[in-house]
């Protein structure tokens, strides 16, 4: 089942209070906005350590309009486990159980437990939001920063190993959907999230996530800035619904076009300044293999 | 056997808007919005609203003609960025809060 | 009904008894007997519950936490390094006041590796705001097991039920199963004052500030000093709780009677053991003997180690001239925490019998009667110890 929402059909209601202590122009308050509306509220949330805890609001009162589990930073995929057990043994079947963690819930410390729930089957939503680096406690790095990129813990010569491909990770459970987002694009995410919900078993969000002051840019660039992600082939909006890689929305509409330089992405953040023209050069050459192999996957497709 | 008195001491938060106060204190510049320009307040038409889509904190409405809550507003200018008209001037708190007094 | 099976299965029958609804757990030697009891209980559809096989201990305890948040009796079960590996939960679990029931079958701690028994591991986690109840075989393991989900949905703080590995574990002992419908009238259904649901939503746990703050509807509300003092009263106040809930497991089961601790010829007794788990049933053999020799002794088993029961412990030992604690662990560098409690538990009051510490059967080092009755002995008849460290029993250096 396909959705297509428009700015006008997404409802109205918001489900995140204003007066929440996320930056101004955070990537991550756009997608949370946009994901809760799209999850609903018959939804109860499971968060590990990150940003995201402290934009939920500092106790004892809660930006989120939703019942949400605060849970410890290796634990979000099990947590969820057992949000789920409790509700399948309490005969609470119809509710959505949804995880937001970022890269480093994600990706790093959380991977286990994330692995663990969906080698199991677990029927929930987890979503990581990566910002690409250990934003809430300073920017330090993390397994998903991309290469070359300035963190607090990369000071010098910028992070030397490439980003984890966590989606393919993701995929390699043999999900029955894994899908990527980001905040510049909201009404994709939107559908997605819609969808996911129409489809049991794990399902794993991995969002671009735009992030001023981790990523050295002004906050009002936040949207301009993940749209130059997609529009230059660096980040990649797509879905695998059950095994099946489509590129979706704006990254679709990128095939048989020419794309934005990689270059432009990373001038306009000061994290990628220890990047070097050779490097950058290279990164190219990877983002247009990459994007030939769409677009031969394509052809053949349409062969076919 | 159950005692009321040892259940209810558990962190539990409530919602409601403004854990960190009123964070329109945060802003610098101030979003305005150009109703001669603005696409639906200028059409009278349900359009547009990429102020509203995309505004982080969800203080910009779906209504003719758009408003902002200034109370909450952080100022990020991310709706003037994305107004496709530009008709959302970014303009100085202290300029305004001048005249305002 | 009576049979003759292992501890593990005591306790998984006890589990099964209770009707815990969420049950996660990874496996670990010794405890393993047990949680393949319960997946098997499920899998046979004899038990309504979510069997959830984690990946790690980690998670056994975090899915127990959420269930729990969510308004479902879970239960757990680990050793040693798994409940080591859990450390980060097990804190959470209580300052989130989750009544979650773990069992601990008790091992030795890594390094070097061993999977036999002492007492390390969940003594290590004294600290952490769970109530501990330690049993000394298969009947106490089956009958607390039961009354822990009592007491922690009571008092809304997680318990730890601790028997010792392959001790108990793995030996076969006769006890009586007790009749299900008994038990449903001794524990009623888990209702939670506030289970995660969207139409009450509420965040929990979340960040705390070093000091209080207005809710939504201006009120004060109690901030993290305050949720952790109110831990530590009510754990104070479960010491009442632990004995009205034995009077009625009592009362319906016709057992129990020393919830806090277990005494045998203790109410002439000139000189008292103390320990904890089986060990004190090892003991009373010793005491037979050296009251066959004159020597006025007894022997108290430890059920209640957290919140610790400093006035019946000092009832129980007023009227003693020696006590003599033999611990399965050690506050390394310093003593064992046993003794080191009990001499603050004496210290207040008048009565001062002498006080020593004994530190044996780590990792499972045998444990000869005879050399209990020897050092027990001794220990007597040569009167107050000069130095306060503890003496090692069975050390082959």
């Amino acid at each position: 089942m396909s959705v297509n929402s428009t700015i006008l059909s997404l409802p109205e209601e918001e489900l995140v209070h204003p007066g929440n202590r996320a930056c101004a122009g955070c990537g991550l308050s756009i997608l949370y906005r946009i994901g809760l509306k799209a999850l609903g509220r018959n939804t109860i949330l499971v968060v590990p350590p990150s940003c995201l805890t402290v934009l939920q609001g500092l106790y004892p009162i809660a930006a989120t309009q939703l019942p949400c589990l605060n849970v410890t930073f290796a634990s979000t995929g099990a947590a969820a486990t057992g949000v789920i057990g409790a509700l399948k043994a309490l005969g609470k079947t119809d509710i959505t159980v949804a995880a937001w963690a970022g890269d480093g819930g994600t990706a790093d410390i959380g991977i286990q437990s994330l692995s663990g729930a969906c080698e199991r089957g677990e029927n929930f939503i987890f979503i990581c939001y990566d910002n690409e680096a250990y934003m809430n406690t300073g920017v330090q790095r993390s397994g998903t920063t991309p290469q070359g990129v300035i963190t607090t813990t990369t000071p010098i010569r910028g992070k030397l190993q490439p980003k984890k491909d966590v989606p393919a990770i993701m995929a390699a459970h043999n999900l029955n959907y894994v899908a990527t987002g980001t905040a510049a694009y909201p009404l994709d995410f939107y559908d997605k999230i819609m969808k996911a919900k129409t489809i049991t078993g794990p399902k794993y969000f991995h969002l671009q996530t735009p992030c001023p002051a981790g990523w050295g840019f002004d906050p009002r660039y936040s949207v301009k800035i993940g749209r130059l992600a997609v529009e230059s082939g660096l980040f990649d909006l797509y879905e695998i619904e059950h095994g099946e890689f489509r590129l979706t929305g704006a990254s679709l509409k990128l095939l048989g076009k020419k794309r934005q330089p990689v270059a432009a992405y990373f001038e306009s953040q000061s994290r990628f300044r220890a990047l070097t023209e050779e490097m950058i050069a290279d990164i190219q050459k990877q983002v247009d293999e990459k994007w030939a192999g769409y677009e031969q996957k394509m052809a053949k497709k349409m062969k076919e | 056997m159950s005692d009321a008195t040892f259940a209810c001491k558990k962190s539990h938060s409530e919602p409601g808007p403004g854990d960190a106060g009123k964070t329109g204190s945060w802003r610098v510049l101030r979003p305005i919005i150009n109703v001669n320009l603005c696409i639906p307040a200028k059409t009278n038409k349900m359009a547009c609203f990429n102020c509203w889509l995309y505004c982080p904190d969800g203080v910009v409405t779906r209504t003719i003609p758009p408003t902002i809550n200034y109370e909450y507003c952080k100022g990020c200018e991310i709706c003037a960025e994305e107004c496709p008209v530009a008709a959302i001037q970014m303009v100085e708190e202290t300029k305004l809060i001048k005249k305002e007094k | 009904m009576h049979i003759i099976e292992s501890g593990n299965v005591a306790a998984a029958s006890g589990v099964k008894l209770a009707r815990a609804q969420v049950i996660a757990a990874y496996p670990i030697t010794p405890q393993t007997p047990l949680t393949e009891k319960l997946s098997e209980f499920v899998d046979a559809g004899e038990m309504q519950a979510e069997y959830i096989p984690v990946e790690s201990e980690h998670s056994a305890l975090a899915v127990c936490i959420a269930a729990s948040s969510t308004g479902a009796r879970a239960f757990t079960a680990t050793s040693a390094n798994g409940l080591l590996y859990m450390v980060e939960q097990v804190h959470w679990a209580a300052g989130a006041r989750l009544p979650i029931v773990m069992c601990v079958v008790n091992r030795g701690i890594g390094a070097p590796w061993t999977v036999w028994n002492d007492h390390q591991d969940s003594i290590s986690q004294r600290d952490a705001g769970w109530i501990q109840l330690y049993a000394c075989d298969h009947q106490q393991i089956i009958d607390t097991v039961i009354q822990a989900f009592l007491l922690a949905e009571t008092v809304s703080i997680p318990v730890m039920v601790c028997y010792d590995g392959y001790l108990l574990s793995h030996t076969y002992m006769p006890f009586d199963v007790p009749d299900p419908d008994k038990v449903d009238e001794f524990l009623p259904a888990f209702k939670p004052a506030y289970a995660l649901d969207p139409k009450q939503p509420a965040n929990l746990n979340t960040v705390t500030l070093p000091d209080i703050r207005p809710d939504v509807r201006g009120n004060l509300a109690p901030g993290y000093m305050e949720i952790r003092h109110n831990l530590h009263v009510d754990l104070r106040r479960a010491i009442d709780k632990v004995a009205e809930i034995d009077a009625r497991f009592q009362k319906i089961f016709n057992r129990g009677g020393h919830p806090f601790i277990e005494p045998y010829c203790c109410e002439d007794a000139d000189f008292i053991a103390v320990c904890l788990g089986s060990l004190s049933y090892q003991l009373r053999d010793v005491v037979d003997e050296l009251r066959e020799e004159g020597l006025k002794a007894g022997v108290a088993g430890l059920r209640l180690y957290r919140p610790f029961p400093e006035q019946a412990m000092v009832e129980l030992l007023a009227k003693a001239k020696g006590v003599v604690v033999f611990e399965k662990a050690l506050s390394y560098g310093n003593q064992g925490a046993l003794f080191t409690d009990i001499k603050a538990a004496l210290y207040p009051g008048p009565a001062r019998p002498f006080v020593k510490n004994f530190i044996l059967g780590l990792g499972g080092r045998e444990i000869k009667t005879a050399d209990l009755l020897k050092t027990f002995r001794e220990a007597c008849t040569q009167g107050p110890a000069s130095i306060d460290t503890p003496q090692w029993i069975g050390l082959k250096l």
